[in-house]
């Protein structure tokens, strides 16, 4: 693309993160900053800006995935029958 | 976990975004689907920018400074959609340019509405009013778009809509309670302009033969908006003393409302380019695109 | 201030944002005619912000701003004139924005301190203004056709000011000192927007709500 395109990332609140919010085509930070500032903080909707070429970005978006690493992941850990076990072993299982 | 796989092969994509998959500028999608969703994308970016001329000489004629500035950061927000909008279809390989050129030279199209003159301070409140709820409720229909990054500007802009309509019956209430002039205004322009907004939201074209709901880039037919919208709209309409112009109109018992049919013809006629503000607003705006070509050279060339 | 001087501010900032609204949906780029409708919005906001400082909280700020005859606007000739093309708008609008600040300026300074706090919310506004049109006065700045409207503008933006303030524009600016278009005549192209402006408010009687 031969337009310069600026990714705008907004926070909307302080305290919340920045998120990306749109883009808009500008020959340099100035601009982007000027269009940006309306496009998107004309309505009092955010409280900060972040302004970034698009070509200074790195997208990265694969991860590989081949042998079996569930202890990292949350659905890796099954508590529910040991739980109900332990439970009926010491008394304190509830109804049903 | 593994990524989302998008299918390569047509009909499995179909499936996929059938059951609510979406997808984002980099992956993989069937031409069919991206040429469809150029054109619907680049049709709403053309209406949003069409949609200014009518509205932008009332700027200029408001009665109060409230209503001036009112009904220019409303217009400010349809060039902003069209921002959005065209920026979208940019990502997805047409550029900006190029979309502007294909409106100008009348090769692409825009919403039946934005081809028709604005006559009175009525019309400006019966389009903030009841052409933007038109629109609202098409633009709600995109919010869950296959295509995220769509899926996404309409978010901004649906909300920046919501004031609108607001402003709209505002402008609309106040001539309802005004002089006798006043509401005749009103009644007048909602007169011209029923017939177009009852074609705004299509021919009734089932859902399930409508590629633009099969790829799930709109989630509601044509039908369906428009029975949304004389459900949510008659009764305001109504209850303000104001008269709906067709006598046909009547909400059956099971919920479901009759109307005269609308002319689909002058429908098709009108958005291929023959309306009666057609071929003065495209010129307009081929003037100016034209006289400040210099500027965009001496800005954007890096 | 007097109130003449502070009706030709409010006028001025009234007239500038009447015209500086023309380029809405037609500016150069969309993301600038965005940008350039918020500078338009705040125009008018600050009009109105004057008017309703000189009406007091029982007036009515709209009868001021709408309901005069031709004659009784106290705008400068700069901000009537019909610039439909983007080079001699940008150079009103920096040429403007620096002699408005040498008056708001001044204004800060006034002896009422309702006025001298209006100026300073104001100037606070005009900031990202200043930023806009100084952005684009660096980018135009080399072009033949923006040279040549700043040129043509400048008695005009000369007229802004009283003559007490003008040297310190010339200075700002570095142009030759001329003689200023004044204020107390108005060119032709006033009597056809006030017609615009004001043909829906006349089509109702005095007082009709909108």
């Amino acid at each position: 693309m031969s337009q310069p395109v600026w990714e705008v990332f907004r926070k909307e609140r302080r305290g919340q993160p920045f998120e990306h919010a749109g883009s808009v085509v500008a020959p340099d930070a100035d601009f982007a900053e000027a269009w940006a500032r309306e496009q998107y903080g004309r309505r009092g909707e955010s409280v900060a800006l972040w302004l970034v070429p698009r070509d200074a970005i790195r997208d990265v978006e694969d991860w590989a995935d081949e042998f079996d690493l569930k202890y990292r992941r949350v659905d890796g850990y099954s508590i529910k029958a040991r739980l109900k076990e332990a439970r009926e072993r010491a008394g304190t299982a509830g109804p049903g | 976990m593994a990524a989302v796989e998008i299918p390569r092969d047509e009909q499995a994509f179909l499936e996929y975004v059938k059951s609510g998959g979406q997808v984002e500028t980099t992956d993989p999608i069937p031409e069919d689907y991206r040429a469809k969703l150029i054109k619907f994308i680049e049709m709403h970016g053309n209406s949003e920018l069409m949609g200014v001329l009518p509205e932008r000489e009332w700027i200029l004629r408001a009665p109060t400074l409230q209503r001036k500035l009112a009904l220019t950061a409303k217009v400010q927000d349809e060039v902003g959609h069209a921002q959005l909008i065209y920026r979208v279809v940019e990502d997805l390989g047409k550029p900006r340019e190029q979309c502007l050129a294909d409106l100008v030279d009348g090769k692409a199209k825009f919403h039946n509405v934005f081809h028709y003159p604005t006559k009175t301070w009525g019309d400006v409140g019966v389009i903030a009013w009841l052409v933007d709820a038109a629109a609202i409720i098409s633009q709600k229909a995109l919010l869950k778009c296959s295509y995220a990054p769509y899926a996404r500007i309409m978010k901004k802009i649906c909300w920046e809509e919501s004031f609108h309509i607001l402003h709209g019956r505002d402008v609309i209430l106040a001539m309802v309670t005004g002089t006798p002039e006043q509401f005749e205004l009103v009644q007048e322009a909602l007169d011209r302009w029923w017939g177009p907004l009852m074609q705004f939201h299509g021919n009734p074209i089932p859902k399930d033969e409508d590629p633009m709901y099969l790829w799930r880039i709109k989630s509601q037919g044509n039908e369906e908006a428009r029975q949304q919208f004389l459900d949510g709209y008659v009764p305001q309409i109504r209850e303000l003393g104001l008269t709906v112009p067709d006598p046909r109109l009547r909400k059956r018992d099971d919920g479901v409302w009759e109307y005269t049919e609308p002319d689909w013809a002058e429908l098709k006629h009108v958005v291929t380019g023959h309306g009666p503000k057609t071929e003065e607003r495209l010129a307009f705006r081929r003037r100016f695109l034209e006289q400040e070509q210099w500027v965009r050279d001496a800005v954007l060339a890096a | 201030m007097n109130e003449q001087a502070l009706l030709g501010l409010a006028d001025d900032e009234l007239v500038l944002g009447w015209r500086d609204s023309e380029w809405t949906g037609i500016a150069p780029m969309l993301e600038e005619d965005v940008a350039f409708s918020s500078i338009a919005q705040n125009e008018i906001g600050h009009a109105r912000a004057v008017y309703e400082l000189i009406v007091g909280p029982e007036g009515d700020a709209d009868a001021l701003a709408f309901d005069r005859a031709l004659s009784e606007y106290h705008c400068a000739p700069l901000v009537e004139l019909h610039l439909l093309e983007w080079a001699h708008t940008i150079a009103r609008r920096w040429l403007y924005e620096v002699a408005d600040e040498i008056r708001i300026t001044a204004l800060k300074d006034d002896s009422d301190p309702a006025v001298a706090g209006l100026a300073a919310k104001i100037d606070r506004e005009e900031a990202y203004h200043r930023m806009h049109a100084e952005m684009w006065h660096e980018r135009l700045r080399d072009e033949p056709r923006f040279q040549k409207a700043v040129e043509e503008l400048w008695p005009y933006a000369l007229g802004i000011l009283p003559a007490e303030l003008r040297g310190e524009l010339v200075a700002r600016v570095g142009h030759a000192d001329v003689d200023a278009i004044e204020r107390e005549t108005h060119t032709d192209e006033l009597a056809p927007l006030w017609e615009e402006m004001t043909m829906v408010r006349r089509s109702a009687p005095a007082g009709a709500q909108w």
